[in-house]
């Protein structure tokens, strides 16, 4: 089995969205709820760089190990995905989340947030796989379809990539030997707590 | 835009051979990019980000304001923290409670009045403080189980009735700690008005703590002298006050999630609201045991409202002098000087 990574390649970043536009897409998600989300750090300025940021599927996840029901689970290719039946939406995931990745429908409803929405890797949820009940709560379940993520491939640039983690490493080491030049894999560090030397 | 301008005239076919070549000049001067600049010099580099500031911040386009936070390894922090030591200090702060009132109990046994009940009643709280105390009360012990569910539950009572019936509970769990806390926050602001002044420390105090209340004489023949409250009440309301305070700010930041605080004050707030309420339940453990079964004659005070007057005599001698001198003028001790 594969040990699924995203990729955010921050050299070829354009900050044109279409990995956040294809996400809401492709999962059907609600507004106010965004599973991946373009931050572009120095902007404006000379060394301005923008970095695609969802659930990075952490090797040993915060948000799994505070939770107070334990709705986390983790598949066989690594992906991070969580119950909407278990969830009592207490917010504490989003607290240990290093990326801001957990999402809550209700968040100005006194604090009851409402169950607790993130990035799939577009694998769905506990449910059987690609069944409407999935589709509802999860979106789309593209990897029992043998697709990988819908964002990575919509993106304009390449710049992010998804897939496995050995793969992609492989794929961005080739490019910044070739190109010369590489801000480094955004976040492996704190997720995977290793990084990609070149 | 220099480089484009000057590379228009040439034409398309030009153009492209200019820019190709420069794609293939590239790799070899590694330094140097297309356009002659190293594209890496002044790049935002993560490791530096986060070294200067333990977190990286940029701009979104979207209306979630806190989702311009790239990264916050202290999330990392917070939940080794949270699953780290904060069970261990509720554990070790709750059944180290029970385990010291068990021995307390052994050796000391439950604390009985010396003298016989005068059968004279005399009011200790009135129907607003008894109100008051037990809205508080209520509320606390719903707080407490709830909250303290979040930190054992999963560990204590999921394995025994599963995730499912588990989830539905802490679900109904979350709820009633959200709406129950407005009604202890309302009693712990009434509770600090009504009971402040008699709770300021006086000069029996010292002495008081100096021979520990009485609670460890054995023989049950030391009762320091006390005014309407003890000092060892005194702790509790303090702590009540104190903890309770703590309670309510840290609380409300969390039932109005990122309205006053960004995702590292909402973990400060989650952290103080958890060691402050393990902590809280095991002082209100020691009120409770104190107040009722450990001492004769104690719960009659918040229950009825009323205690005897020997136990009053017993325990806070200088608060039944004080209210015997105010009743007394009512009572017909002196007789009335007869008119002309």
């Amino acid at each position: 089995m594969a040990r699924m990574k995203f990729l955010c390649d921050a050299d070829r970043c354009i900050e044109c969205n279409a990995c956040v536009t294809a996400c809401k897409n492709e999962h059907d998600v609600p507004w106010g709820i965004n599973r991946r989300r373009v931050v572009t750090i120095n902007d404006g300025k000379p060394g301005e760089r923008s970095v695609s940021m969802a659930c990075m599927h952490c090797t040993d996840a915060p948000c799994a190990a505070v939770c107070p029901v334990n709705c986390f689970y983790t598949t066989a290719d690594a992906v991070v995905l969580h119950s909407k039946d278990l969830c009592i939406g207490c917010g504490y995931c989003f607290y240990a989340c290093p990326f801001g990745a957990p999402q809550y429908p209700r968040t100005s409803n006194f604090g009851s947030r409402g169950k607790m929405d993130k990035c799939t890797f577009c694998a769905g949820g506990p449910e059987a796989d690609s069944t409407e009940v999935e589709y509802a709560k999860y979106g789309a379940n593209r990897l029992a379809e043998g697709k990988l993520p819908l964002c990575a491939e919509m993106c304009s640039t390449k710049s992010l990539l998804a897939g496995d983690g050995e793969i992609i490493a492989a794929i961005y080491k080739e490019r910044v030997t070739q190109r010369g030049y590489g801000s480094g894999a955004w976040g492996w560090q704190t997720a995977y707590r290793e990084t990609i030397t070149v | 835009m220099q480089v484009l301008k000057r590379v228009r005239p040439i034409g398309p076919v030009l153009a492209a051979v200019v820019l190709a070549f420069g794609l293939i000049v590239a790799p070899a001067g590694a330094q140097e990019g297309p356009s002659g600049s190293n594209p890496t010099a002044q790049s935002v580099n993560e490791q530096q980000l986060l070294q200067e500031l333990n977190k990286i911040q940029g701009r979104i386009t979207i209306p979630d304001a806190k989702a311009a936070t790239l990264e916050q390894p202290r999330g990392q922090d917070f939940r080794s923290f949270h699953e780290g030591a904060l069970p261990w200090i509720g554990g070790v702060a709750v059944l180290g409670m029970l385990l010291v009132l068990a021995l307390f109990y052994f050796i000391r046994g439950r604390i009985r009045t010396r003298s016989q009940e005068a059968g004279v009643k005399v009011v200790r709280f009135n129907a607003l403080e008894r109100l008051t105390h037990w809205v508080t009360a209520t509320a606390f012990i719903v707080l407490a189980i709830t909250g303290l569910n979040f930190v054992f539950g999963k560990r204590l009572l999921m394995p025994l009735i599963g995730p499912d019936a588990f989830s539905a509970w802490s679900q109904w769990a979350k709820y009633a700690h959200d709406f129950f806390s407005w009604a202890f926050m309302l009693g712990i602001l009434v509770m600090a008005v009504l009971w402040v002044w008699d709770n300021l420390p006086d000069r029996y105090d010292g002495h008081w703590l100096r021979v520990g209340g009485g609670f460890f004489d054995t023989s049950n023949r030391t009762h320091p002298p006390a005014a309407r409250f003890n000092a060892g009440q005194k702790l509790i309301f303090w702590s009540v006050i104190i903890g309770g305070i703590a309670l309510s700010v840290s609380g409300l930041f969390m039932l109005f999630p990122f309205a006053y605080a960004d995702v590292n004050g909402m973990q400060l707030a989650q952290t103080i609201h958890a060691v402050v309420g393990v902590l809280m339940v095991a002082v209100i453990i020691a009120h409770i045991y104190i107040g009722t079964f450990g001492m004769e004659g104690a719960y009659q005070a918040m229950g009825s409202g009323t205690v005897d007057l020997n136990w009053a005599k017993e325990h806070h001698s200088v608060w039944v002098e004080k209210q015997g001198a105010k009743t007394e003028p009512s009572q017909p001790a002196a007789p009335p000087t007869p008119a002309e």
